[in-house]
C-alpha cells in the first residue's frame, strides 16, 4: 500500500547518462583524489566534521586569550585592537565555522541514512557547498596576515565600525576579508540547505511519510528552509556593504544619509534566524538520543515536531529584541517584546516533551545521555535568561552587558555545543565502526560541564553589577576581578574538557584497539540503526519499505505487521553517481574570485584613495567558475553500478 | 508517460517520493530564497529613496533623469520573453524541436533587448549633464538614491543576463542533436526562473519607476 504513493519520473536521456566529456575518477578510487572529489555524503559530512573541529580548537583559543586579558584589571596581554579583533573572530569563527559546520556534518550523515535514500539528490552541489565552506574558513583566516589584520567590529559587524573612515588602521583590509568570507559562507549553507530540503521532500524511502520522519530530520527540514530564508537578508546587507566599502556606495555611511540602524535591522532580520539555525539541530539530536537512552518512544512526537516548525517561524518575527535600546518607539518595541515571550512557548513545550520521554523510562547514563541532560539544564537556564531580557525595561540593563554574554553562552555552548557532543558520541560509532571509551567520554562531560558553568555563570553576576561586553578591560574598584578570575579557571577547565574531546573523537577514526559497534550499539531506534557500522557506501542494498516511526526498534521488539520490508534486489545492480571534479573547480573559481576581489584595488597609502583597479584576478576566477559549471552541466550524474548481496548493508 | 516509467524503472532512474521531479523542487526552493533576496533589496530602496544627506534641503527630484517611456517599452519587452519562454517550454514537451529553437531564440533577443536598454539607461544616468546619478550623488550632492537604484536594478540585471547566457547554453545544446522530451523537465526549471525575473521586475518597475511619479 504504502509503495503506491512513489512514482517514477520521465529519466534523462540514455546519452546523458553516460556522457564521458572529462575525464572522471573511476569506481575504485581511493586516497586523495577519492576525497577531493567524493560525492559520498558520508565523506562529505566527515569533512564537515573534521574542519568545523579544527575551527573549534582554533575559536577556542581565541576564546582563552579574551578570557587571559580579562583575568585581572587593566591588564595588557592585548590591546584594545586586538582584543576586539579577538572577539570579532572568536563569535564569527564559533557561529559560521563551527557550530552551523557541526550541525552540516550530522545533516549529510544521518539525515539520508534516517529517512532511507542513498544519497542525497544532488550529491555534486553537496560537495561544492563543502569547498565553499571550507573556502570561507581560509578567507577569513587569511585576514590576520594583511593591512589591519582581523576585523574588529564584532560578528555582527555594526555600522558603521566597517566605515574605512573610522578604521583605526589605514586600508584595513579586516572587514573586507569578513565580508567576502562571510559571503561564501553563505553560499555554502544555501547550496546545502536546497539539497536537504530536496532530499528530504523527494528521496524519502517508500512508506517514510512526513509524520514518520525522525526528529532530528525534522528538524534539518526546518533549520534548511530557515537558513535559504534567512541568509537572503544578510547576503543582501554584505553586498552592500561591500558596495560601500568597494565603490563608495552610501548605504550605511551617516554622513551622506545612509542608515546605519539599517544594518541593525538587516543583521537581526538574518540574526535572530540564525540563532534557530544553531540551537533546532542540536534540538533535533537531543530528540533522538533521549528516547534511545530512556528505553521508550518520543513523547508527543507530533508536538515536537510542530513547536519545532512555529519556533523556526516565529523566528522570523522577533529579531528587533536585539534593538530594544536603539529608539524605534513603543509600539514596535512592545510588539517585539510580546512576540520574544511568546516565542518561548513551544520552547518550553519541547522541554516538557523530553521530560515525558524520560519519566518512567529505564535511563542509561550512558556519555551521549549525559550531554543531553546537559543540553536540557543549560539550555534552560539559557531560555530563562532569553525571557528575561525580552522585557523592555530589563533589557534596558542588560543590554551590552556581561549578563546577556552569559545568556548566549548557556544557549550556545550549554545548548548546540551539549547537543553536538551528544549527537558525537552517539553516532561516531555508527561513522567509524567503533565503540569509543566510555569513561573518557565521562571525563569529557564532566570537565566540560563544570567548566562551562565556572566560567559563564558568575557573568550572569558580573552582567548585574555592570562590567561591560566587547570592553578589553576594566578599572580597580568595581569588583570585577574575583569573578573574572573564576571564570577564566573555568574556561581553561571548559578548553582542556574540549580538547580531549575532539581528540577522542578524530582518533576513534583510527585506533584499531577500541570495540566494534556492531549495528546498533544502543538500542537506539531509528532507521540508520538497521545498517551496518561503518555503513556501506550504497547505504541501502534492498530499499527498506517503512512501516513505523521507530523502524530500528520495532524491527526488534515490534509486532510482526510494524517489520519494515525490503523491496526485491535489483539486478541491474544499485546505481551510485560518479565522483566529479566539477564542484573543486567551481569551488576554486569562487576562492579566487573572492582573493581577486580583496585585493584587486591599489590604493594610496596615506590617503585611503583607490588609485588603480585591476580586475585581471577576479575576471580568472570567474572565468574557472564558469568552466566548471559547464563542465558540470556537460558531464552530468554519470554513473557505475554495484552488486551487494541481499543483506549486505 | 507510461513509456517513460518503464524506462524508468529498466534504468533505476531517482524515484521521488512526491512524483515531482527533484530539479523543480530545488527551482521552487531557489525562488522562494530568491523572493527574500529581492525582498531586502527592494526595502531598503522604499526605506532610503526620499532621503537626502543634507538634512532639511527638499528631496532632489529623480524625474530629471527618468526616462519612463523607454523604461515602459523595456518593460514591455521582458513581459514579451515571457510568452516566448512558455512557448518554448510547451513546444519542448510536444517533442517539436524547431518550435522550441526559435521560441528559445525570441526570448533571448527579447532578454538581450531588455539588458541593452538598460546598458543604455545606466550610461545615460551616470553621464547625464547636470542630472548626473551615480552610486554615491545626485546632482552632484551626496544621495542614497543612486545607491538602491543601481544595487537593486543591477541585480535584475544580473539575473537576466544570467537567464539569458542559460537560454544561450540550451540553444547551442539543441544543435548537438541530443535535445529531446527528456530535456523538458530542465527548460521547465529554466523557465520557472526566467518568468520568476519577470515577475520581480513587474514589482520593481511601480517601486523603483512609476513611484516617483505618484508620490
Ligand atoms: C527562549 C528563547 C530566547 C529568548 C526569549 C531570547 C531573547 C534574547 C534577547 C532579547 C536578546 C538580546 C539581548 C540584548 O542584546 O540586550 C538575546 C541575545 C542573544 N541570544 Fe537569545 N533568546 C532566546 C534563545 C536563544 C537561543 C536558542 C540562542 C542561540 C542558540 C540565542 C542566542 C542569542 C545570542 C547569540 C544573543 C546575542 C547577540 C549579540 O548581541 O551578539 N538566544 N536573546
Ligand atoms: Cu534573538
Amino acid at each position: 500500500m504504502a509503495t503506491e504513493s512513489v512514482k517514477y519520473v520521465a529519466p534523462e536521456t540514455e546519452t546523458k547518462l553516460q556522457n564521458q566529456v572529462f575525464p572522471r575518477p573511476g569506481q575504485h578510487t581511493t586516497g586523495i583524489i577519492d576525497w577531493l572529489t567524493t560525492i559520498d555524503h558520508k565523506k562529505i559530512g566527515f569533512m564537515y566534521g573534521l574542519t568545523a573541529l579544527f575551527f573549534l580548537l582554533v575559536g577556542g583559543l581565541e576564546a582563552l586569550l579574551i578570557r587571559s586579558q580579562l583575568w585581572n584589571h587593566n591588564l595588557d596581554i592585548l590591546n584594545n585592537r586586538e582584543y576586539n579583533q579577538m572577539f570579532t573572530m572568536h563569535g564569527t569563527t564559533m557561529v559560521f565555522l563551527v557550530i552551523m559546520p557541526l550541525s552540516a556534518a550530522f545533516f549529510n550523515f544521518v539525515m539520508p541514512l534516517q529517512i532511507g535514500a542513498r544519497d542525497v539528490a544532488f550529491p555534486r552541489m553537496n560537495t561544492l557547498s563543502l569547498w565553499c565552506f571550507i573556502a570561507g574558513g581560509i578567507t577569513l583566516n587569511l585576514s590576520w596576515f594583511f593591512t589591519g589584520g582581523s576585523p574588529a567590529i564584532g560578528w555582527f559587524g555594526y555600522a558603521p565600525l566597517t566605515d574605512n573612515r573610522f578604521a583605526e588602521v589605514m586600508n584595513d583590509m579586516g572587514p573586507d576579508f569578513w565580508v567576502f568570507s562571510l559571503q561564501i559562507l553563505g553560499v555554502a549553507s544555501l547550496l546545502a540547505s536546497f539539497n536537504f530540503i530536496t532530499t528530504i521532500i523527494n528521496m524519502r524511502a517508500p512508506g517514510m511519510t512526513m509524520m514518520r520522519l525522525p526528529v532530528f530530520t525534522w528538524m534539518t527540514l526546518v533549520v534548511s528552509f530557515l537558513i535559504i530564508l534567512a541568509f537572503p537578508a544578510i547576503t543582501i546587507a554584505l553586498a552592500e556593504l561591500m558596495f560601500d566599502r568597494t565603490y563608495g556606495t552610501n548605504f550605511y555611511d551617516f554622513q551622506e544619509g545612509g542608515k546605519p540602524h539599517l544594518w541593525q535591522h538587516l543583521f537581526w532580520i538574518f540574526g535572530h534566524p540564525e540563532v534557530y539555525i544553531l540551537i533546532l539541530p542540536a534540538m533535533g539530536i537531543v530528540s533522538e538520543v533521549i528516547p534511545a537512552f530512556s528505553r521508550k518512544p518520543l513523547f508527543g512526537y507530533g508536538l515536537i515536531v510542530f513547536s519545532g516548525v512555529i519556533i523556526g517561524f516565529m523566528g522570523f518575527a522577533v529579531w528587533s529584541h536585539h534593538m530594544f535600546t536603539t529608539g524605534m518607539g513603543i509600539v514596535a518595541t512592545s510588539a517585539f517584546a510580546i512576540l520574544t515571550m511568546l516565542i518561548a512557548i513551544p520552547t518550553g513545550v519541547k522541554i516538557f516533551n523530553w521530560i515525558g520521554t524520560m519519566w518512567g523510562g529505564r535511563i542509561r547514563f550512558e556519555t551521549p545521555m549525559l550531554f543531553a541532560l546537559g543540553f536540557i539544564t543549560m539550555f534552560m537556564i539559557g531560555g530563562f535568561t532569553g525571557i528575561m531580557h525580552s522585557s523592555v525595561p530589563i533589557d534596558a540593563q542588560h543590554q551590552d552587558s556581561y549578563f546577556v554574554v552569559a545568556h548566549f553562552h548557556y544557549v550556545l555552548i550549554g545548548g548546540a555545543l551539549f547537543g553536538l557532543f551528544s549527537g558525537f558520541y552517539f553516532w561516531l560509532p555508527k561513522m567509524t565502526g567503533r565503540l569509543m571509551n566510555e569513561k573518557i567520554g565521562k571525563v569529557v562531560f564532566t570537565l566540560m560541564f563544570i567548566g562551562f558553568n565556572v566560567t559563564f555563570f558568575p557573568m550572569h553576576y558580573l552582567g548585574m553589577i555592570g562590567q561591560p561586553r566587547r570592553t578589553h578591560t576594566y578599572n580597580l574598584g568595581h569588583g570585577f576581578e574575583a569573578w573574572n578570575q573564576i571564570a577564566t579557571v573555568g574556561a581553561f577547565v571548559l578548553g582542556i574538557g574540549i580538547a580531549i574531546g575532539v581528540y577522542q573523537f578524530v582518533s576513534s577514526f583510527f585506533d584499531k584497539k577500541l570495540k566494534p559497534a556492531g549495528k546498533n550499539p544502543w538500542d537506539a531506534r531509528t532507521l540508520e540503526w538497521t545498517l551496518s557500522s561503518p555503513v556501506k557506501e550504497y547505504n541501502f542494498a534492498r530499499m527498506p519499505i517503512i512501516k513505523s516511526r521507530d523502524q530500528a526498534w520495532e524491527n526488534n521488539y515490534g509486532p510482526k505487521e510494524k517489520h519494515s520490508e525490503k523491496e526485491p534486489l535489483d539486478d541491474h545492480g544499485v546505481h551510485m553517481p560518479d565522483r566529479s571534479w566539477c564542484p573543486l573547480v567551481t569551488g576554486a573559481g569562487l576562492l579566487t574570485l573572492i582573493l581577486g576581489m580583496l585585493f584587486h584595488a591599489t590604493k594610496d597609502l596615506e590617503t585611503g584613495v583607490v588609485l588603480e583597479r585591476d580586475y585581471m584576478i577576479p575576471i580568472i576566477g570567474g572565468i574557472v567558475f564558469i568552466i566548471g559549471i559547464i563542465m558540470w552541466a556537460m558531464e552530468g550524474p554519470g554513473g557505475y553500478h554495484l552488486f551487494p548481496k541481499e543483506d549486505e548493508e | 508517460m507510461s513509456d517513460a516509467a518503464t524506462h524508468a524503472l529498466e534504468h533505476h532512474e531517482p524515484v521521488t517520493s512526491t512524483g515531482i521531479p527533484s530539479k523543480k523542487i530545488l527551482m521552487w526552493a531557489f525562488l522562494g530564497s530568491d523572493c527574500m533576496f529581492f525582498g531586502t533589496l527592494i526595502s531598503t530602496h522604499l526605506i532610503y529613496r526620499k532621503i537626502s544627506a543634507t538634512v532639511g534641503s527638499t528631496t532632489v527630484d529623480i524625474r530629471n533623469i527618468f526616462d519612463i517611456e523607454l523604461t515602459s517599452f523595456s518593460t514591455f519587452i521582458l513581459l514579451a520573453s515571457s510568452l516566448f519562454m512558455a512557448l518554448a517550454v510547451s513546444a519542448i514537451h510536444k517533442g517539436n524541436l524547431t518550435s522550441t529553437r526559435w521560441m528559445l531564440l525570441g526570448t533571448i533577443i527579447f532578454g538581450s533587448i531588455f539588458l541593452a536598454c538598460q546598458v543604455y539607461e545606466f550610461t545615460h544616468f551616470v553621464t547625464h549633464e547636470g542630472h548626473e546619478l551615480t552610486l554615491s550623488h545626485y546632482q552632484g550632492q551626496d544621495h542614497v538614491f543612486g545607491s538602491t537604484f543601481y544595487v537593486l536594478t543591477g541585480t535584475h540585471g544580473t539575473h537576466v543576463a544570467i537567464g539569458v547566457f542559460w537560454l544561450l547554453g540550451w540553444l547551442v545544446y539543441s544543435f548537438t542533436g541530443k535535445m529531446s522530451t527528456a530535456d523538458a523537465m530542465d527548460i521547465e526549471c529554466c523557465g520557472l526562473y526566467w518568468h520568476f525575473v519577470d515577475i520581480v521586475w513587474i514589482i520593481i518597475f511601480p517601486v523603483v519607476y512609476l513611484m516617483e511619479y505618484a508620490f
